[in-house]
């Protein structure tokens, strides 16, 4: 067979298959994607008053004391035994412990990979609650239980041990410090 | 513990479904009756062969299934490597215009080749078009490229005719992957994958910054992505992303995603040779290597990092997600390197010298699992070359599957296991030469020496994943990974359909009292022994230079 009878067919061929693959195929799981599960194919989308503040999944950047803060996102890339790793980490540590934190929990330390991971660990968390007890005006017992509620773990097969999702627990801080919560409820 | 129970559950799981899978591919490649879901797709699938102008008869030369691969192939690169030089800007929201040509060269090749090696930042520079019609159709092919020549070498070996390439290609996505992919993206949505042609979002966060959302149709992305062992992330991050991998769950059943293709493979060989226990055999060995090398990896990422341990004690969280945690995403990486698949849901460049250890050790021997469907030829080209050893130790006339083996297989076989340590070595060699700065290095030390060795590995072994510090955004960079994309391809492609073709074209010999069992215990640990030989010792002293140092470095 000559050389063009192919060539026409691997045209066809590759025609064929990009239609299948990126077109015939991709459409159905677009409208499938709104059919079963809107929230998730468009990103896991968190609200308030109506504008989007964020995704549930997606961590983001807090550095003030009155909030959680997440998981350092510097760089990833640095090799076990480069020694500028050991240097970011002894200076993440004695800023965290001027901020109050005497033993900072791992995670606290060391470098999330996408730089946007949601989570830190519970210990993380609750070495911060002294912190927001303080900045916030708020008891512990109030902070406690925002940590339960916006927990995160194995059991719901989320993570590997028992996470805070840190904006979840930030925007219910946020609406506990809106609504005068630490008031007794008037009845 | 938790890690390690998953670990077992997860291989268990493998293990229960491969056989499922590997009939299904036993029937789609050897034209058995079709289960019910799929009969349909029948008359689809001959229709659409018809139009091409394809008779759908087997090949009756190694030439007559390269030829179609290579025209289809070259086809496919050209039309991504358009989409992603030319995407305008005023076509996508963000304005990402075309690629330099040596960054889309690259990229096209290196998801043409089943590799999904990246040296850009999709999310800042990639449109939908380019993802879909460039990325994720090349995933798709790529794949369905792979799992044809992997079946036509296993018909071969079994004395059938190598087939036909475009029916081949046609029923690998028809029958397996389209519908594996669908089924998987399903399970991702539901767990969270975004699955949007809405553009990423802009918004405020809480303290008032910036923050770009990325998402997009990833969903049915990145299960082609896992399903087809390509491992290209629709953002950098890849699967350590959680618009990517969002969960604990998730990550479990990607992983297992990344083996269940050629684990059924190899159990569908054994339904091709009529011999079972040859290819369980086989699984118990593949399985063995894969274990040994995830517990070198989950123990050192959970041990952690000894320079910190004046700050830290426990696991090296560097470059981790937590919902993960250091056992699974040391898992994930010697899943990620066996199978070839590439993707990572961690930074492996700051992961434990010994984690990087079993990743080179991977991508050197290629058959822990391996390439989608190359893979298991490499297995075969492996286990060929033991019956080669062990036929001259006892003085027999070597057979494999009852067929000679002559010099002309031992020739190709040979040729198949050169390549790659040619595409190694020579190009790490002369960056190396280059210097640190201008071979990218980031990391100090022999650190520096696994990232080049790794990139180059990686691309040979059309594995994908890095050590990511790397700065390899160069021409030099690009264009040098594109020749050992490409000749860790084609060539062993090419080399392995002509060794098929050859042991198809001996006579079936009837097993004698002389015959050497292939499918023993013995041959099996033997086949390792040959394997560990043949495919690490030849790159041991890059690996003493490279991890091997590093790991001595920080026990010291």
């Amino acid at each position: 067979m000559s050389f063009t009878a192919q060539l026409l067919r691997g045209v066809r061929v590759t025609l064929v298959l990009w239609l299948l693959t990126v077109v015939v195929i991709t459409l159905p799981m677009l409208g499938l994607a709104r059919l079963v599960a809107p929230e998730a194919a468009n990103g896991s989308l968190l609200q308030r008053d109506g504008v989007v503040v964020g995704s549930r999944l997606i961590g983001q950047r807090f550095a003030a004391g009155r909030y959680l803060q997440g998981r350092p996102a510097g760089e990833p890339n640095l090799a076990a035994s480069n020694p500028e790793l050991a240097a970011r980490v002894a200076a993440a540590a004695s800023r965290l412990e001027l901020a109050g934190i005497s033993r900072p929990a791992p995670d606290l330390l060391q470098d999330s990979a996408s730089g946007v991971d949601p989570h830190i660990s519970l210990e993380a968390a609750r070495q911060q609650l002294p912190r927001l007890a303080r900045e916030r005006g708020l008891t512990m017992g109030q902070l406690q239980r925002l940590l339960r509620q916006s927990q995160e773990g194995p059991l719901a097969m989320q993570a590997i041990e028992p996470v805070v999702n840190v904006l979840r627990f930030n925007l219910a801080l946020d609406q506990l410090a809106a609504a005068p919560a630490s008031e007794p409820p008037a009845s | 513990m938790l890690p390690w129970l998953l670990a077992a559950a997860l291989l268990a799981v493998v293990v229960l479904t491969a056989p499922v899978l590997g009939r299904h591919l036993y029937a789609v490649f050897d034209d058995r009756p079709q289960p019910a879901w799929d009969r349909w797709l029948t008359p689809l699938e001959s229709g659409l062969l018809r139009w091409i102008g394809e008779t759908g008869r087997p090949a009756d030369s190694p030439w007559g299934y390269l030829l179609p691969l290579l025209i289809s192939n070259a086809l496919f690169g050209l039309v991504a490597l358009a989409l992603l030089v030319w995407q305008p800007t005023w076509l996508n929201p963000l304005g990402f215009g075309g690629l330099r040509w040596d960054l889309a060269l690259h990229t096209t090749l290196s998801f043409l080749t089943n590799t999904d090696q990246q040296h850009l930042i999709p999310e800042q520079s990639l449109g939908n078009l380019a993802q879909l019609g460039a990325m994720q159709f090349l995933m798709f092919v790529s794949a369905a490229t792979g799992l044809a020549v992997g079946f036509a070498v296993i018909r071969g070996f079994s004395g059938r005719p190598l087939g036909n390439f475009y029916r081949d290609l046609l029923r690998a996505l028809s029958r397996v992957l389209i519908p594996a992919s669908l089924l998987l993206a399903l399970f991702l949505l539901v767990s969270g994958v975004p699955m949007t042609l809405a553009s990423p979002l802009e918004i405020t966060t809480l303290e008032g910054g910036q923050q770009w959302l990325p998402r997009g149709p990833i969903a049915l992305f990145e299960a082609i992505k896992q399903l087809g062992e390509n491992g290209g992330g629709f953002v950098s991050a890849n699967a350590a992303h959680p618009y990517e991998n969002p969960t604990l769950l998730t990550n479990l059943v990607s992983t297992w995603a990344m083996l269940i293709i050629p684990a059924a493979t190899i159990d569908a060989f054994g339904r091709f040779v009529g011999n079972r226990r040859q290819s369980s055999l086989l699984l118990v060995l593949v399985f063995g290597l894969l274990i040994a090398g995830a517990v070198v990896a989950m123990a050192a990422e959970q041990a952690g990092n000894p320079l910190l341990s004046s700050w830290i004690s426990g696991g090296n969280l560097q470059g981790k997600e937590l919902r993960f945690g250091t056992g699974l995403t040391g898992l994930y990486a010697t899943v990620t390197t066996g199978t070839m698949t590439g993707a990572v849901n961690g930074a492996i460049d700051a992961a434990m010298p010994l984690t990087i250890l079993t990743a080179l050790f991977n991508l050197f021997l290629q058959v822990v699992f391996g390439g989608q469907g190359t893979g298991m030829a490499y297995l075969l080209v492996f286990a060929l070359l033991a019956v080669f050893l062990t036929g001259l130790m006892v003085g027999r006339t070597p057979e494999f599957l009852g067929r000679k083996v002559e010099k002309a297989q031992v020739v190709w076989a040979s040729l198949v296991l050169l390549i790659h340590p040619l595409f190694v070595l020579i190009p790490a060699a002369l960056t190396l030469a280059g210097g640190p700065s201008w071979a990218g290095i980031s990391n100090p030390g022999s650190h520096g020496i696994s990232q080049v060795v790794y990139e180059y590995a990686s691309a040979a072994a059309n594995n994908g994943s890095g050590l990511e510090g790397l700065g390899d955004g160069t021409p030099w960079w690009n264009l040098s990974a594109s020749l050992s994309l490409l000749g860790g391809r084609y060539l062993p492609i090419a080399a392995l359909v002509a060794l098929a073709d050859g042991v198809r074209r001996k006579p079936a010999l009837e097993p004698s009292p002389g015959t050497l069992r292939t499918d023993t215990g013995l041959f099996t640990g033997v086949t390792a022994v040959v394997l560990v030989i043949l495919g690490a010792l030849t790159f041991f002293p890059v690996l003493a230079l490279g991890p091997i140092a590093e790991a001595l470095t920080l026990a010291s």
